[in-house]
């Protein structure tokens, strides 16, 4: 079943146990300084925004979108999709073209600058957790419950339920229900999402991204063959007047 | 022994190389953060915006040399054929030069051989790659066997000639549009006034011109630099056919910009719109501008003017596209690093020495005809 990761921001307290608990997971370094860092990085996957003021907060992690941008863009297949949800990444087969983090319409995909041998490092949604079948670092260290993880239509289901029950309460879209054609992440808030940086809803639209390329790349082999022919054909003719031109000589 | 003259372009020339060798041990030894001014919001710089996307449009004179020559039996152009396929040829090569800097992990650049995404422009882009090197290294083998006279090999390559220039049209058709295709995924980041469904045929349009008026500009620059005549007619009539093809790509992109409705971005005076008009004005206002004057046009000199004029628009155009119009979605302002210039400039050192070493001791712009009775000793032709 595809698994998802509902995140209520008014539920947020911003202690910061997910932050901890993916660098943790990740193996990543986590101090009171990096705690700090309003920013997601290459050693900082997830992140609560506090700035906004008004005890309003915000996750920013990886959307882990149901088809993902990255995924598709990949000249490697070193990122992957798993049905379970987790968009995970292979630094093995990775070439580092980073156009992933170019074509990511989330921002999301991060680069190891300093480093000599660099990966592209983002959340990976727990993968050998999910597949597993537990749930996601961040989720099992919320204390409130603002991060829960579970089945995505559960949790669309738990969503829908919540925005009825307190209609002033919540901005009254799910986001990433249907954002690029819908990630593995829900976010419900009170404040809308894009005055925490999240691109709004509009400007991507509810159609997944991949088949702007997809679609023109399935024109290649006709081109291929097609350009072939002509240029063949062309080749011929004009080969064939040398030929005649040849025995018409006296 | 001699020592090598001292020459101004000569220092430069070494000026240059030493900059870059620096340059190279910062990015292996420091890593892309401390060569160059690449970041998480901006994560491509002019070493894809110029190396990659400027450096393979201005190989474009290659295949529509050898396809107008070798296909379509243009026999008035054949002289200009050979040029251009080792400005192609050189350009591929110091691409891929120039990809082991901006990959991350260039030892893992064979990876798209086994590893496919065929959903991915980029893989399409890294077989083009070697593939269509593949194809020249057969396209340009003949050159090197009749300067060494070996005849056998050369009879077989005769043979396979007629598809192999065939393959290689394609595919370098296929590659430059694919260029274009590479930022068909990024419609919220790149501005307006560049993004449209149809960069695919623009980039390969596009590439067409800057080809043709880089083959126009490169014979006559070699023509001055060695003192040979290039036949004034063959000259003409690809100024004549850079004009069409210039005027086909300006209904393309002016017709886009009103169906797309961009061309309302181009009013709002700022830095995009700048860098649009400065474009606008050297790829279409100017080259056609001039080249519709009969006496301009049928000039060799004011032709290699206005088609060194189109070389640069079609720069600005590419890097328009990889930078200017990046910037304003990543948040950030993107200057290249001095060390990501000294890698480009390193790169376009090579090339013109390449070229000048291939013009010298290879019968680039002479023929089989025309070649001496006997290969002449390498050390007496130095």
């Amino acid at each position: 079943m595809p698994s998802a990761i509902l995140y209520d921001a008014t539920l947020c307290i911003d202690c910061k146990q997910c932050e901890q608990a993916c660098a943790t997971q990740n193996k990543n370094p986590y101090d009171d300084s990096i705690g700090k860092e309003q920013r997601t990085s290459d050693h900082k996957f997830t992140y609560v925004h506090d700035t906004f003021g008004n005890e309003k907060f915000m996750r920013k992690l990886c959307m882990n979108c149901l088809d993902p941008t990255c995924v598709s863009v990949c000249p490697v297949g070193a990122l992957v999709k798993h049905k379970e949800g987790p968009v995970s990444y292979n630094a093995d087969a990775c070439m580092g073209c980073r156009y992933c983090m170019v074509a990511c319409p989330f921002g999301v995909p991060k680069y190891e600058w300093t480093k000599t041998i660099p990966r592209v490092r983002k959340c990976i949604m727990c993968p050998d957790r999910v597949l597993a079948g537990k749930q996601t670092a961040c989720a099992e260290a919320c204390p409130t419950g603002a991060t829960l993880f579970g089945d995505r239509d559960a949790l669309i289901a738990e969503a829908r339920k919540r925005i009825a029950a307190e209609p002033g309460k919540y901005v009254p879209t799910i986001y990433g229900l249907n954002e690029v054609g819908g990630t593995s992440v829900l976010i419900l808030s009170s404040v809308p999402v894009e005055k925490f940086g999240y691109p709004p809803a509009a400007k991507y639209g509810e159609k997944p991204l991949p088949p702007l390329t997809a679609d023109v790349l399935e024109h290649v082999p006709q081109v291929v063959t097609v350009g072939w022919a002509v240029l063949g054909g062309i080749w011929w003719i004009t080969n064939r007047r040398e030929i005649v031109k040849e025995s018409e000589k006296p | 022994m001699k020592l090598p003259k001292i020459t101004f372009w000569r220092v430069v020339f070494a000026a240059v190389l030493a900059l870059g060798a620096w340059s190279a041990y910062l990015r292996f030894f420091r890593g892309l953060g401390a060569s160059t001014n690449l970041s998480d919001q901006f994560p491509w710089g002019i070493w894809i915006g110029f190396d990659a996307l400027c450096g393979i449009m201005l190989t474009a004179g290659g295949f529509t040399l050898m396809g107008a020559v070798h296909v379509f039996n243009i026999k008035e152009w054949r002289a200009i054929a050979r040029p251009a396929l080792v400005t192609a040829f050189l350009g591929y090569l110091l691409e891929a030069f120039a990809l082991m800097f901006d990959l991350g992990k260039p030892w893992n650049i064979w990876h798209p051989l086994i590893m496919w995404n065929p959903h991915s422009v980029m893989f399409l882009v890294g077989w083009c790659v070697m593939l269509y090197l593949g194809i020249m290294a057969l396209e340009f083998a003949p050159v090197v066997f009749e300067r060494f006279r070996l005849e056998k090999p050369l009879r077989i390559l005769k043979i396979v000639s007629t598809p192999v220039v065939i393959t290689g049209v394609v595919v370098a058709v296929v590659h430059q549009s694919a260029l274009g295709s590479l930022y068909l995924i990024v419609p919220g980041k790149l501005h307006p006034l560049w993004y449209t469904p149809l960069l695919p045929l623009l980039f390969f349009v596009s590439a067409l011109a800057a080809g043709l008026a880089m083959t126009v500009f490169e014979s006559t620059a070699s023509a001055r630099h060695f003192n040979h005549a290039l036949a004034k007619p063959l000259l003409l009539s690809i100024g004549r056919v850079l004009l069409i093809t210039l005027v086909v790509y300006a209904i393309l992109r002016i017709h886009d910009l009103f169906h797309t409705g961009s061309y309302r971005y181009a009013l709002q005076l700022g830095y995009e719109a700048n860098m649009f008009w400065v474009e606008m004005a050297l790829t279409i206002a100017l080259p056609i501008g001039l080249l519709l004057i009969p006496k301009i046009r049928n000039n060799p000199f004011s032709l290699y003017i206005v088609s060194i004029i189109t070389v640069l628009g079609f720069v600005v155009n590419r890097l328009n596209v990889a930078v200017t119009g990046m910037e304003a979605a990543s948040g950030v302002r993107y200057v290249p690093k001095w060390s990501e210039v000294s890698v480009t400039m390193m790169m376009v050192a090579f090339g013109i020495f390449w070229f000048a070493v291939a013009v010298k001791y290879l019968p680039i712009f002479t023929h089989e005809h025309e070649r001496p009775a006997a290969a002449p000793e390498l050390v007496k032709a130095a």
